[in-house]
């Protein structure tokens, strides 16, 4: 039994380890796919070959992000059998199905014309590469969508029905099963998050090299537009943020009293806890700061509304309360600290100071990661929040694992951490070399020696055939001296 | 028409799919070691750098399919071989990542080219022994996978490991043989030969060992009437195997590398004779494994409204690159 347990903790463990990880490479890679289509647009539409440098200098750090986020993809796509094969036998017929669209519709997508959107541009052409470009974007996008239908169904399952042998089986329509409940809020928080992780990168590298050159116009133009979006995509947000917590009240609501800290039921008006410290055993918040009736009012939009406390809930079925506490905070505390941000370039916007402020260059480079770890915190406030179970209210994640021995999961469990703390802490390394070299005039894309299927032009080339002007396509790098 | 039988052949089509395509990546992965650093590294590399993500998808589609159709199947399968699936992911992730570290770090080139190869073939291995644990049986009780986390090692899986190893060697080859040329393809020239004998003998191997490891195996390929269904097979694998190895021989270009693959498709047809018509051979049959209609219908609409899509556009990128890799005037 004892032996159970360890091989259940090592698997959720490892599960959570993984899905952790690789989620930072998709919240990375969805707003940089759109980023890239965004400055590849305006280079074609304005022609200004600022749009096309950073374009180039983006592009090498997205080959990098999408490469990990393909590796530790795959893992996860596998992990459901090699973990949680009762899961999987029980829900496949549910969710499989939709994991089988995103392979179809964004996977395929992605991979197809990813090659051509690296290499493909002196091969096919402006038009049909930015067509490719605006269709890895999309498969993004796409991917996005279905996996988090996945992740919403698990979280408010409707449209299913529970066959003889316990199996998930899809009811008459899937549109109630891909449209659940919390599907359409997740989804726009989860993408806006994305949105807003990479616009937070990308403001702090031309931050960091306005700082060292207030001039460098394309760290100017970089950061302008990184900053547009942090003053217009947090409020909208924060707003969503708010939508998908009333959400969430509605449909797991032990989620939300996790969230808030309320072990008991405040009949006449519940606090909004700011701080604390949750103490499961003794069922209260320790030294909490709270204001009186606040969170009735956020949650119910009325002062003296009651709230039902965790202690409507059998202490089975509770969620562990301080890591959800917690992460909760430091989501929503991060989700400010973006708008003071956004707040901070507005003005200096007006003022015609936005390149002259260096305490703002400083604190956006300071929030760099901030997107990161606000992802990993929401991500961990909803996936913990619906435990003790795996399909909420359905299935425990007790009962859904793998016959497996603890040994063999220690270990995987140990190879994933050493292989991923070295593959990817060494990518993340050479993502943040290249961020810090300044994007320039005649910026080359992804070079792959001298040979490859990114060159077509001589084999001996002059310096002179690189003109350096905008009819230069990415990986017309041949004459390049800086080294890659 | 029963869908189990359509999704069995749409999951044996994208292992193919697989199969044949990263099957060429990971056989130049493992072939790696043997070019020259420097522009004979860079060249083989080149020639697979637009298009292995795409070919590595259909592991993804593989993978998810079974989830999705035969969900009992995936649930033994990847549990029963859990330490040959973990290997192939992590052997995945550092081939993978190679493609783009070994030019961001010249310094570490080296080191990267070792993970490209290593990984390479440790995915390759855990692939075919996968394949062979399949083969020689799955303990299951219930719903579940029933047997110990070593079951899967056993001579027959290494020597099926090997065999794919070969393979995948071979068609790494013939691939370099069309997208090369002078002293480089001359190598890959020399590879194929090797490999590809060395693929002819172990898949002989294979399909001998299958047929002494289980009557029932034996019983289709070598009893009345069945024989003289299955017997085309065999045949048209010895031609083939010849027609190859001569078109290796004689500078062909791209003929090595089909009649390579029309091999691996004679291969797994092999295979679908073998072990039809179970997910899990001799325990769980397609239909027992399958999911229920709804699911089923679901994703036809799917794969009939994608996948001819998919294979377009990726015909369309292998396009882009087609012709030798790094010369002037090869479109």
């Amino acid at each position: 039994m004892l032996e159970n347990l360890d091989a259940l903790l090592l698997a959720r463990i490892q599960f959570a380890f993984t899905v952790s990880f690789h989620f930072f490479f998709p919240a990375f890679s969805i707003g940089l796919a759109s980023y890239l289509a965004v400055l590849e647009g305006l280079w074609l539409k304005t022609g200004k070959s600022v749009y096309l440098d950073l374009f180039k200098y983006w592009l090498k750090i997205f080959a990098i992000a999408f490469a990990m986020g393909v590796v530790s993809g795959i893992v996860m796509s596998y992990q459901f059998g090699t973990n949680w094969s009762v899961f999987s036998d029980k829900a496949g017929p549910v969710i499989g199905p939709l994991m089988a669209y995103e392979v179809l519709t964004a996977f395929f997508l992605e991979a197809g014309f990813l090659g051509v959107m690296l290499f493909g541009m002196n091969k096919v052409g402006k038009k049909l590469h930015f067509a490719a470009t605006l269709m890895v974007a999309l498969g993004t996008f796409v991917s996005a969508f279905w996996i988090l239908s996945v992740n919403s169904w698990m979280q408010t399952p409707t449209g299913f029905e529970i066959a003889a042998n316990g199996q998930f089986l899809p009811g008459p329509s899937w549109w109630d099963i891909v449209f659940n409940p919390s599907f359409p809020y997740r989804l726009a928080h989860t993408v806006m998050a994305a949105y807003l992780t990479t616009a937070f990168v990308v403001g702090a590298v031309g931050a960091w090299h306005l700082l060292k050159d207030r001039a460098n116009p394309h760290a100017r133009k970089m950061f302008s537009m990184a900053m547009w979006m942090a003053a217009i995509v947090t409020p909208a947000q924060i707003f969503a943020g708010d939508m998908h917590g009333l959400n969430t009240l509605e449909h797991q609501p032990a989620k939300v009293m996790a969230m808030e800290g309320h072990y008991q039921s405040h009949p006449e008006g519940a606090p909004l806890i700011l701080f604390g410290i949750p103490d499961s055993e003794a069922k209260t918040v320790r030294y909490a700061i709270e204001i009186p009736k606040f969170s009735s009012l956020i949650l119910k939009h009325d002062l003296n509304a009651p709230l039902a406390g965790l202690d409507t809930i059998p202490d089975n079925l509770e969620p562990p309360v301080p890591v959800v506490f917690w992460s909760f905070r430091i989501m929503v505390g991060i989700g400010f600290a973006m708008l003071g941000i956004g707040v901070w370039s507005l003005w200096g916007r007006v003022r015609g100071t936005l390149y002259d402020l260096p305490w703002l260059h400083r604190a956006a480079v300071l929030m760099g990661p901030s997107g990161f770890a606000a992802v990993l915190a929401g991500w961990i406030t909803t996936e913990v929040g619906r435990q003790p179970f795996v399909i909420y209210g359905l299935l425990r994640t007790a009962d859904a694992a793998s016959p497996l021995d603890a040994p063999a999961v220690a270990a995987s469990l140990l190879a994933f951490i050493l292989v991923y703390f070295t593959v990817f802490g060494i990518g993340v390394w050479y993502i943040l070399k290249l961020m810090g070299k300044s994007p320039h005039a005649g910026e080359y894309g992804v070079k792959r020696g001298d040979v490859g299927p990114i060159r077509t032009a001589g084999i001996t080339p002059g310096p002179t055939q690189n003109t350096g002007g905008e009819e230069t396509l990415p990986t017309h790098a041949r004459d390049e001296k800086e080294p890659v | 028409m029963d869908l189990t039988v359509v999704w069995a052949f749409i999951i044996a089509f994208a292992v193919f799919a697989y199969v044949v395509m990263d099957g060429f990546d990971l056989g130049i992965g493992i072939l790696f070691p043997t070019f020259q650093p420097g522009r004979e590294r860079d060249r083989a590399m080149n020639s697979i750098a637009p298009v292995w993500d795409g070919n590595e998808t259909w592991l993804v589609l593989g993978g998810g399919g079974l989830f999705a159709a035969f969900p009992l199947a995936y649930a033994v399968i990847l549990p029963a071989t859990y330490p040959l699936i973990i290997a192939m992911l992590l052997g995945l992730v550092f081939r993978g990542v190679a493609f783009e570290y070994r030019w961001r770090d010249p310094g570490h080139q080296n080191f990267w080219d070792k993970a490209f190869s290593g990984g390479s073939l440790i995915a390759a291995l855990a692939q075919g022994m996968t394949l062979g644990a399949l083969l020689q049986g799955i303990e299951v009780e219930g719903r579940a996978y029933a047997g110990s986390w070593w079951d899967w090692l056993t001579p027959y899986t290494l020597l099926t490991g090997l065999g794919t190893v070969a393979g995948y060697a071979l068609l790494g080859s013939t691939w370099l043989i069309w997208k090369l040329d002078g002293d480089e393809q001359s190598h890959a020239r020399k590879l194929a030969i090797r490999w590809g004998a060395a693929t002819i003998i172990l898949m002989g191997a294979v399909s001998v060992y299958n047929v002494l490891l289980n009557a029932d195996y034996a019983a289709r390929w070598l009893s009345a009437p069945e024989i003289y269904w299955v017997a085309p097979v065999p045949i048209l694998t010895a031609i083939v195997a010849w027609s190859m190895l001569r078109a290796i021989l004689k500078d062909r270009n791209s003929k090595p590398f089909w009649l390579g693959i029309a091999l691996f498709f004679l291969g797994m047809s092999g295979l679908g004779v073998t072990i039809w018509p179970y997910a899990v051979p001799e325990s769980v049959t397609i239909w027992e494994a399958a999911a229920p209609y709804r699911s089923q219908a679901f994703m036809l609409v799917g794969v009939a409204l994608t996948l001819p899509l998919i294979i377009a556009y990726t015909a369309w990128a292998y396009w882009v690159f087609r012709g030798k890799v790094g010369h002037e005037g090869y479109h």
